[in-house]
């Protein structure tokens, strides 16, 4: 019943060449004794190996023990949480760790070490056991009309097939009910809000951006919120603000109002995938993402020159309230951060 | 003492194993097990390590993460920290954040146990890469251990999500930023993105939801699957008997090795020690993740030069290298195909690694069990296919250091990225063609050394003034071993089917066997062998 593995009647070996006319199989070497099996001493002196290493490994299982206590965490002295992590890591490592060296010094040394030969069987089952198999799913459908009653079939792969659409259904409640498309387009940018330093919110007046300098903003509005809600709010309305001089920047004639007296801001929320911008260049006006190096050029309203982005920063339109403090205009007038398919909608 | 040592001593051990034995078998039936498996047997090579490695890291990542749990606060709740960490005292921070601070500096072993866990967690993904290295050079993944593949491929996948899930959960700086790459990854998917986005941050980006999400897959879901995948794995690793190197009288019919009871199961055992005592060392001495110094997450800053996880850093590769502006708009809807090429060239690769065994036994048509490995150099068509692999994810890996690439070597970012770029596809070419090319001539030198014995740099002069060399003859197991038999194929002949006709994938597939089988060193036969014996002169074959 068992079939052959090797031949080539009973499984197709493609490709393979069966050798015409091969040397022959030395069969297995001779087995090699050790030291240890003829050495009383040897042996002896192996067993003495294997104990020393199981009493390294307790005596550092005790060391650990001991060193927890005596080596203690004192509150805010990081020396010591430094002290007590070696010594219980090292400790409780070379209990391991001598274990494992132990036995295996045992296993190569001093058990019994011939070299055993399985016979190995085909992975399948017998054709015995394969037509009673057969048989048994064939029962299984005559009894039942499976594949007979093809209307109670069909109903019942129908009934399968929906009964996992509730469970996809149910999932929607993992987020609010608002549409993620309409809150990906808004921020908290809107006309008059002020631009304040980044994380301490004090606003920010024109003439304190000097020429070459560069802020990290956010809405002034934004502390007066907490947790979730506050980070939600700056992860998309983190602004870069910078001096240039008027001249370097080369703007667009629908944009000649959006910055004021060379001063610009832009999103940093970069439009590959979502890293902050957070690396100026003020000699070159270059913006570079940490994250996979996209490049904008601040000069040409951050279009990309670098790196894996597709489109520039947004930019965010200023002006300067009655008491010279910089403000928006208005929300950004598209959506910050990476794309999505109905960014354009 | 000696080598039969079969029959035991009887002793008050012995009482006892034999009465807690037939304690357990009355009411388990267990010696059914043991009498299948306690002798079954093990080869020995130190390659079939590579699994026991991702095993074992893997049930420390287990025990460590059980006492993480113990003090973790998997919350986003807003905190102030009010630990023992000077520098970030007062500071607002979610609990989970503030909790992983405590376990660093609060509570005695914490620290030690996180960096236990992450280093182990290190080593379990680079054990299954190798493992999985292993595997696809020996020709392990052949009839009948397609199906072991795959569940190892699955796990392969599985361990990132592990390690990503788990890298998300302290909410620190770094974390958030991977969370933040991630977020927006998926938001470019078509139709479906911004949705799965949406859904799984329970909101905006990045909202209070995340964590906890993460919690209950990292701790509960991820394992679950990875554990009994793994058992599905180990159970058809002892349904086929594992696989062995050839070697004189080891044949696809038997298997040579050594028996569980009592050497591989100490060796094993003393294994899971040797590993997991290997991790501690590390997590006692060598700090990893220090999320104390990134702070924790907030949307603004960012550190330039921050690195993900080793075994995230190929994806991260593949976003860098893509070029700027590939994103179009169609009918109003954005193509972001900077991203989606991405996910297009991973799911390539991903899906032909975990296809592979299918593929190259279509080629063969070889439905024969395979239980003798290949060496490398025998497989030379696969060993460069396996050398194009590496040497593909290598490039995508180095790619996610580009920046440290071009500040370290003081070299343009572009320049750098550039080169990746063109390297990403002629690399494997070129790795392909040149593990192929020693591959071959490693069997050329085999087949001298069968024929001719192996070179023993003694020159002579012989009676007609000419200087040869004089060889060794080799001992008869070695040329077993490198006649290797068992891995010779050659190209399909193309012939027409039975109705007369040569189909494309019939030419396809010829096509292929001949790209896989035309540069074939033919192994020494018998004769050959004889012939090669009888030109010597008779003074070489002394030797020395
Ligand atoms: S997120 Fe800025 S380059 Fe990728």
């Amino acid at each position: 019943m068992a079939k052959e593995l090797e031949n080539p009647e009973s499984a197709d070996h493609g490709s393979a060449l069966i050798p015409a006319d091969p040397i022959k199989d030395p069969g297995l070497p001779p087995h090699h004794t050790r030291v240890t099996d003829i050495h009383p001493s040897k042996e002896r002196h192996a067993s003495r190996v294997v104990a020393t290493w199981f009493w390294i490994s307790m005596i550092m299982s005790i060391f650990a023990t001991v060193a927890y206590f005596v080596w203690p965490i004192k509150h805010g002295d990081l020396g010591t949480v430094r002290l007590s992590t070696t010594l219980l890591g090292v400790a409780v490592g070379l209990a391991l760790l001598s274990i494992g060296l132990g036995a295996a010094y045992w296993a190569k040394h001093l058990m019994v070490d011939t070299e055993l030969v399985d016979e190995r069987h085909p992975t399948s089952s017998d054709e015995e056991t394969r037509e009673i198999a057969a048989e048994y799913m064939h029962l299984g459908n005559v009894e039942s009309g499976f594949t007979r009653r093809k209307l109670i079939r069909n109903s019942l792969i129908g009934a399968l097939a929906l009964s996992p659409l509730p469970a996809v259904v149910m999932l929607r409640d993992l987020a609010p009910a608002d549409d993620p498309n309409v809150l990906l387009k808004q921020t908290m940018w809107k006309q008059g809000e002020r631009l304040a330093r980044d994380p301490s919110g004090t606003p920010i007046k024109a003439s304190d951006v000097t020429l070459g300098s560069a802020f990290h903003v956010i809405p002034q509005s934004l502390n007066k919120l907490h947790g979730a809600e506050m980070l939600n709010e700056k992860a998309k309305a983190i602004v870069l603000l910078m001096r240039l001089k008027p001249e370097d920047l080369k703007e667009l004639p629908e944009r000649k109002g959006w910055s004021y007296d060379g001063i610009v801001a832009y999103s940093k929320v970069c439009t590959h995938v979502g890293c902050p911008v957070a690396l100026y260049e003020q000699q070159t006006h270059h913006l570079l993402c940490p994250c996979h190096q996209s490049t904008f050029d601040v000069t040409e309203h951050c279009k990309v020159i670098f790196g894996p982005a597709a489109r520039p920063l947004p930019q965010l339109p200023i002006a300067i309230d009655s008491e010279g403090y910089l403000v928006a205009q208005s929300d950004f007038l598209e959506p910050v951060g990476p794309s999505f398919w109905e960014r354009e909608r | 003492m000696s080598q039969t040592t079969v029959e035991p001593e009887r002793g008050k051990l012995d009482r006892f194993s034999r009465a807690a034995a037939s304690y357990v078998d009355d009411r388990t039936k267990i010696g059914v097990l043991v009498k299948e498996f306690g002798r079954k047997i093990f080869p020995d090579h130190w390659s079939f390590m590579l699994g026991e490695i991702a095993l074992f890291s893997f049930i420390t990542i287990l025990i460590t993460g059980v006492f993480l749990t113990l003090f973790f606060d998997p919350s986003m709740a807003h905190v102030e920290y009010e630990g023992s960490y000077l520098p970030l005292k007062g500071m607002e921070m979610s609990a989970a954040m503030a909790s992983t601070l405590d376990i660093s500096f609060d509570i005695r072993g914490g620290l030690l146990i996180r960096q236990v866990h992450h280093w182990a967690a290190l080593l379990f993904n680079a054990a299954i890469g190798l493992h999985i290295l292993r595997v696809f050079f020996t020709g392990a993944f052949r009839k009948p251990r397609e199906i072991n593949w795959i569940i190892g491929f699955l796990l392969f996948v599985l361990a990132l999500v592990a390690g990503f899930t788990g890298y998300s959960l302290p909410d620190d700086l770094l974390s958030g930023n991977g969370l933040r790459i991630i977020d927006g990854f998926i938001k470019a998917l078509p139709f479906v993105g911004v949705w799965i986005s949406y859904l799984l941050f329970g909101g905006e980006f990045p909202g209070d939801d995340l964590v906890g999400r993460f919690y209950s897959l990292h701790i509960l879901v991820v394992p679950a699957v990875i554990l009994l995948l793994i058992g599905i794995h180990l159970v058809l690793v002892f349904l086929h008997k594992h696989t062995q190197y050839p070697g004189p009288g080891k044949t696809e019919k038997n298997i040579v090795g050594q028996p569980i009871l009592p050497v591989y199961a100490a060796k094993a055992g003393g294994f899971f020690f040797i590993v997991s005592g290997f991790v501690f060392l590390l997590g006692g001495i060598f700090q990893i993740n220090p999320v104390w110094n990134y702070g924790p997450y907030d949307p603004s800053p960012i550190s330039a030069g921050t690195q993900p996880d080793w075994y995230m850093g190929w994806t991260d590769g593949f976003l860098r290298l893509v070029p700027s502006h590939w994103e179009f708009v169609l009918w109003g809807y954005t193509f972001s195909m900077n991203l989606l090429v991405v996910y297009i060239v991973a799911g390539i690769f991903l899906g032909l690694v975990a296809l592979y065994p299918f593929i190259e036994a279509w080629i063969t048509g070889d439905k024969r069990e395979h239980h003798l490995l290949d060496r490398p150099r025998k497989a030379a068509t696969r060993t460069g296919i396996g050398a194009a692999g590496v040497m593909f994810y290598a490039v995508a890996w180095a790619a996610a250091s580009s920046d440290l690439i071009a500040t370290h070597f003081h070299l343009s970012l572009e320049g750098v990225t550039i080169f990746l770029q063109i390297l990403l596809f002629v690399g494997p070419v070129f790795s392909f063609i040149i593990a192929k090319r020693i591959a071959l001539a490693l069997q050329k030198k085999d087949r001298e050394i069968v024929l001719h014995g192996s070179e023993s740099g003694y020159i002579v002069r012989l009676e007609g003034g000419e200087y040869v060399e004089v060889h060794n003859p080799i001992d008869d197991g070695l040329r077993w071993k490198l006649l290797s038999y068992h891995s010779d194929y050659e190209p399909w002949m193309l012939r027409p089917n039975a109705k007369g006709k040569i189909g494309f994938w019939r030419r396809t597939r010829a096509a292929l066997s001949r790209f896989y089988f035309e540069d074939r060193i033919e192994p020494v036969s018998q004769s050959e062998l004889d012939a090669a014996r009888h030109d010597h002169k008779p003074e070489l074959n002394t030797g020395h």
